[in-house]
């Protein structure tokens, strides 16, 4: 018989195997409030940030779990703190490979090192390493906590999308499981199928960009190595397996290396086996003893739809942008997509908020993904220069570098991921002057110790009114919403990154921990005013 | 502000040395040393706005 919905890629971990479900034999197409095609990471985080606030969501993926094979590597401190809202992120702490340390070579000097060691009195750290599968895997285990504690959720494997029909009220879906087709519908449908979108195509949208003419080979190699857990990067390697190669630790005893290889390559031969070890091999030095786990060749884009939200059809993840991997800013951005999307959705579903509430979705989204792509871009730029005066100026900072600090603020091996402060946002309310820029209205709330835990875990899941020595109600509800408290005494680090100079502070907080707005001290009105605002009535601030 | 008035305190000085600085250096290694030249002054300016307009000062077709 014919396989149906064949599988494209060998699974990490099989997750979700097919299964009938009623939907199949219903006579007419049943209706669901949101419908995620898509169980890659963005797909998984978006179900369990609308499932966790109570909305029904089903999502289809057109295989049964999680593709092997190696992608995502470096996950951020704000996906962390996302995960940990999510109830996610523990385990990937555990298992993860906490690193401050880079060194970066030109040739076969040490350029020099640095600490990315963050500030203390933070809950997560700057960065972790962890291979994206078992980043996708704690994500579904969360599901499955969220589903046993009544969260709506379902994950439906081996259903393939095939064709989608907008309506003015809903979305149709064709969809093809190994028994056959049939449909269903969606109020709202979120497109997280990924780069190749296959969604996108058939709404017939663009996704425009640049390619990078460059190919890169991407070897995990699994050794019992003494290397320290630090980032090495090198320009014009001594050892020429390429342009550039980097080394990264992985748990597992696995590494990730990556060798640039320039533009006109013979793919097919570059992935042999003796090919890849060669170049491993001038890398790593003889005597080390290591196995190729999993190679790949990848080349590179830049690039992003214009409009993140169609009607009823929301894009998130690759399937709306994406960038090239140096500043681990893929599967980063796209959880933020899920954490600005889920509250909004969830709030246009409780008829709470109007649905412009979803053009800041895009608006806010689209601010990162520019500032994503410029980083992104910039740093593929200085790796591999495309004119010869562009490397001539780029191995002038190399030389440089060695000798004078100045120098290595220009080295760009890829800017690590920091979210995106949404300055200019139609939902940002009134600023306070007195305050540290770091969390101005759009800025994501920086973590801090309080006395009963990490300040991030006391946020609630819809809005907080955060004080810092400033009087105001236990709570407050307007508009529908209800925005309890958490009053806090200040401490050094309050003062630091809430504070700044003024005597006392009130921050309005969104669901997704970004700053609405804040004030001196406490007026209801105001407070009242910027919650409309932030849930997209317009008010007036 | 980029100044364009004169601010050199020993013009004629300054000027030779930069000439003399590529004695001996090849087209390629005159390149090189003008690009490290260019970032070492850069990083000294500092104000993005100064060198911007210096950038557009240079690019201005003679
Ligand atoms: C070499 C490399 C290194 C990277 N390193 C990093 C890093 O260090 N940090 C980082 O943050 N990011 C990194 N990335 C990027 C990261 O892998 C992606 O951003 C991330 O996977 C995007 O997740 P997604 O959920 O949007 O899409 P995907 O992971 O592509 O998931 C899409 C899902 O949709 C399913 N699907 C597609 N079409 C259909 C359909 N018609 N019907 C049903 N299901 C469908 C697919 O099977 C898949 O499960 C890297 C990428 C590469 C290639």
């Amino acid at each position: 018989m014919k396989d149906l919905v064949p599988e494209r890629y060998a699974l990490a971990f099989r997750l979700y195997p097919y299964a009938r479900s009623p939907d199949q034999d219903t006579p007419a197409p049943p209706r669901h409030p949101v419908v995620i095609v898509g169980g890659g990471p963005i797909g998984l985080a978006t179900a369990l940030d609308l499932g966790r606030r109570g909305v029904p969501v089903v999502v289809l993926d057109d295989h049964e779990g999680v593709g092997l094979g190696s992608r995502a590597l470096c996950f951020s401190k704000r996906t962390l703190e996302i995960c940990d809202r999510l109830g996610a992120a523990r385990p990937m702490l555990e298992k993860g490979v906490q690193w401050n340390l880079g060194k970066v070579f030109h040739d076969d000097r040490l350029l020099y090192e640095f600490n990315l060691l963050p500030e203390g009195g933070h809950g997560f750290p700057a960065f972790i390493n962890l291979q994206q599968p078992w980043f996708e895997r704690f994500l579904h285990d969360a599901i499955v906590a969220a589903q046993a504690a009544g969260a709506p959720i379902q994950i439906r494997g081996r259903n393939r999308v095939e064709a989608v029909t907008p309506a003015a009220d809903h979305v149709a879906l064709d969809v093809m499981t190994p028994e056959g087709p049939y449909r269903l519908e969606a109020d709202w449908l979120i497109a997280c199928d990924g780069a190749r979108s296959s969604l996108r195509n058939m709404l017939g949208l663009g996704f425009d960009g640049r390619v990078f003419e460059d190919n890169f080979l991407i070897a995990d190699v699994k050794m019992k190595a003494d290397f320290p857990t630090e980032r090495w990067f090198w320009f014009e390697p001594h050892f020429k397996s390429g342009d550039s190669a980097l080394l990264h630790k992985q748990p597992d005893d696995l590494w990730r290396i990556d060798f640039q290889l320039g533009w006109n390559i013979d793919r097919a031969k570059e992935l042999q086996p003796a090919n890849i070890r060669a170049r491993v091999d001038a890398m790593l030095g003889t005597g080390v003893d290591y196995a190729l786990d999993w190679c790949s060749i990848y080349t590179f884009q830049c690039r992003r739809m214009e409009r993140f939200r169609h009607g009823r059809v929301l894009f998130a993840g690759d399937a709306a942008h994406q960038v090239s991997p140096f500043g681990a800013r893929g599967a980063n951005s796209g959880i933020q997509d899920a954490d600005n999307l889920g509250w909004k959705l969830a709030l246009v579903l409780a008829g709470r908020a109007p649905e412009t509430l979803l053009d800041s979705y895009e608006a806010e989204r689209v601010q990162a993904a520019d500032e994503n792509i410029l980083n992104s871009t910039r740093a593929t730029d200085f790796i591999t220069p495309k004119t010869a005066v562009s490397k001539l100026f780029r191995n002038a900072v190399l030389e440089l570098a060695e000798t004078l600090p100045f120098a290595r603020s220009l080295v760009n091996s890829g800017r690590l991921s920091l979210p995106c402060t949404y300055d200019g946002s139609a939902l940002n309310g009134p600023d306070c002057a007195q305050m540290p820029a770091r969390s101005r209205p759009g800025s994501p709330c920086p973590d801090a110790p309080t006395p009963e835990g990490w300040l991030l875990n006391r946020l609630a899941p819809g809005f907080t009114l955060l004080t810092v020595d400033a009087t105001a109600p236990d709570s407050l509800a307007a508009h529908g919403v209800q925005v309890p408290r958490l009053a806090l005494a200040t401490t050094p680090e309050l003062r630091d990154r809430y504070l700044g100079s003024a005597p006392g502070a009130v921050y309005l907080i969104r669901p997704d921990q970004h700053v609405a707005a804040r004030w001196a001290t406490y007026d209801a009105a105001a407070v009242t005013a910027a919650l409309a605002r932030a849930i997209g009535k317009e008010g007036s601030c | 502000m980029l100044t364009t008035e004169p601010n050199l305190t020993r013009p004629d000085d300054t000027y030779a040395r930069l000439i003399a600085s590529h004695d001996g250096l090849t087209e390629a290694e005159s390149h090189a040393f003008n690009a490290r030249l260019i970032l070492i002054l850069m990083n000294h300016i500092g104000e993005d706005a100064v060198l911007a307009e210096a950038l557009a000062q240079a690019r201005r077709p003679a």
